[in-house]
């Protein structure tokens, strides 16, 4: 059968039929495997691509300035009162021990190994996932894929690398900026809430991070940039229903964008921790 | 621009569809459909919303596979290739989209550019081209606005243009007047014409308005007098150069009528009188 539905006029319609629940269980399970598969061959085509000609190197530039230079105001805001709460909350712990040195060690740890790849991750899905899946919806509802199929253009090359690439590339430099401004807001925090130096602040943070931990830190943003250009791909080119199946489309790469960016931490944290304990 | 098709194709028919089914979880949208459309030929596809035109164009593009049957375009079995054959094989053949199907965020000189940046034609030969092509369809003073800029008819004009700019021997056009009013509609058919007595493409045109067919069937483009004529005057070579038009309907999947346009123009068949009106 072929993969576009279609209204047909002019025919009898069906009997209504009684469908089962096993029926009905069955017939979501096999949309569920179609969409992974789907989704598999969609990120394996995206992958090839980058290592075959031709390349849109033009873009590979517009899109990691929509995602890198597009989401810096928000990755800087967010990330420097993220760190800020980081050093009020844990700081107002350790003033019951004493121990607010210990503050700058703690959010270094906590923003470069986790906080800073996570809410990266989070924030960008939530606005270039999103803008990634309403834009190809649209091209494909008016037409606009289909027309670059017809001119001869692999939709998959043209489309989803770029944004591949561009996402790749540009979610570990985010999150590098976000641990950085997330660093200084701690800093900030812990200077005029809890009256410590900066460079006490600043010596402990750099002291506490090892190798291990900036590996961790900087291998999670790229799955993350995987996930959501691919996923925000995906969800793009699979729209049905015009502009309403746009919109169901946007949300839902925003919603599976983000937990599986969520689940596939929890699973890279337990693998770099294996590999730190092992390796490093 | 040159006429490659003028000197001939080289091979037989220019689209042949054979035994082509095609269905959806909705049912079978064509069941068995056969038929030719010889070199330089225009075949008018008429029939209601939702029986099978758009699907027997992209079916010839290459943008859909059938369930069974053989594509035949070019010589090229389309039914039966790759997709990265099909995506050369398409720079062959082109495709005017029912909306235009320009996109949006390229000017109206990009959108009409992009084949040509696509082949890796040298950027100072593809502006004159370009010129030239959007000149032919009277829009050369858009090539800078967006299609947002543009009215229904001027877009559609644009999408004829990019379907001619790299001149495809075979030119598929989905439904190209629909939604336009007479005056416009009267403008794309004119161009059709032009470019089919002109450039001598072969064309299939899905359309649901039979007068759009007979348009095509009774005048010709002079290049003469620079004017579209009826066939009936100016019995010149230029009127017996004018290229065959014939007419296939489509009713519930299957082929209706195949026919000359005064078979169908003289039809007592209640059905296809219904596209008379």
């Amino acid at each position: 059968m072929a993969d576009t539905p279609l209204q047909v006029t002019g025919r009898p319609t069906k009997q209504e039929e009684t469908v089962s629940v096993a029926e009905v269980l069955g017939d979501a399970v096999k949309r569920a495997v179609a969409a992974v598969q789907d989704y598999a061959l969609l990120c394996a085509h995206a992958v090839a691509n980058i290592f075959t000609s031709p390349h849109y190197v033009q873009d590979i530039l517009e899109q990691m300035d929509f995602i890198g230079a597009g989401s810096l105001p928000i990755i800087l805001l967010s990330g420097f009162f993220i760190g800020a709460v980081m050093v009020l909350q844990t700081g107002s712990q350790f003033i019951r021990f004493g121990q607010t040195s210990l503050t700058g060690d703690v959010v270094a740890i906590a923003l470069v190994r986790e906080l800073g790849p996570a809410f990266t991750g989070l924030l960008v899905t939530g606005r270039c996932a999103t803008g990634i899946a309403s834009e190809l919806g649209s091209m494909l509802v008016t037409e606009q894929v289909d027309a670059m199929r017809a001119m001869g253009t692999d939709p998959s090359r043209k489309l989803v690398t770029p944004r591949l690439l561009a996402a790749l590339l540009m979610v570990p430099l985010l999150t590098a900026l976000m641990d950085f401004i997330g660093l200084l807001g701690g800093c900030a925090a812990s200077v005029f809430s809890l009256r410590l130096s900066a460079v006490e602040f600043w010596r402990r943070a750099i002291d506490a991070l090892d190798f291990a931990d900036l590996m961790q830190g900087f291998t999670k943003p790229v799955v993350f940039g995987f996930i959501l250009a691919t996923i925000g791909c995906y969800k793009g080119l699979t729209v049905r229903g015009g502009t309403q199946g746009v919109g169901r489309a946007t949300t839902s790469a925003a919603v599976v964008g983000s937990v599986l960016i969520i689940v596939a931490d929890a699973f890279l944290t337990k693998l770099s921790l294996y590999l730190a304990d092992k390796v490093f | 621009m040159s006429t490659p098709t003028k000197e001939g194709l080289g091979f037989g028919p220019a689209i042949t569809f054979e035994d082509v089914w095609v269905g959806f979880d909705e049912g079978q949208v064509l069941r068995g459909v056969t038929f030719q459309v010889q070199e330089r030929e225009t075949l008018i596809l008429l029939g209601e919303t939702g029986t099978g035109k758009t699907l027997t164009l992209k079916m010839a593009a290459g943008l859909l596979a059938p369930d069974s049957g053989n594509v035949v375009v070019l010589g090229n079995e389309v039914s039966e290739m790759e997709e990265k054959e099909l995506l050369a094989f398409r720079r062959k053949v082109g495709f005017v989209f029912q909306e235009g199907a320009l996109f949006d965020s390229m000017t109206v000189g990009e959108n009409v550019a992009y084949r040509l940046r696509e082949d890796g034609i040298a950027e100072e030969e593809i502006e004159p081209r370009v010129r030239e092509v959007l000149r032919f369809v009277e829009l050369e003073h858009t090539m800078e606005q967006l299609p947002s800029e543009l009215s229904g008819g001027m877009k559609r004009r644009v999408s004829i243009a990019r379907a001619l700019v790299n001149q495809p021997p075979v030119v598929l056009y989905d439904s190209p007047t629909a939604g336009l009013d007479p005056v416009t509609s009267q403008t794309i058919i004119t161009l059709i014409l032009r470019l089919r007595d002109v450039f001598g493409v072969t064309a299939l045109l899905a359309t649901h308005r039979l007068q759009d067919g007979f348009a095509l069937a009774n005048f010709h483009f002079d290049p003469e007098t620079k004017r579209v004529v009826p066939n009936a005057q100016n019995g010149n070579a230029a009127a017996a150069n004018a290229a065959r038009t014939r007419f296939l309907v489509y009713r519930d999947g299957d082929i209706y009528f195949e026919g000359e346009p005064e078979e169908i123009a003289n039809s007592e068949d209640p059905y296809l009188k219904r596209f008379l009106v």
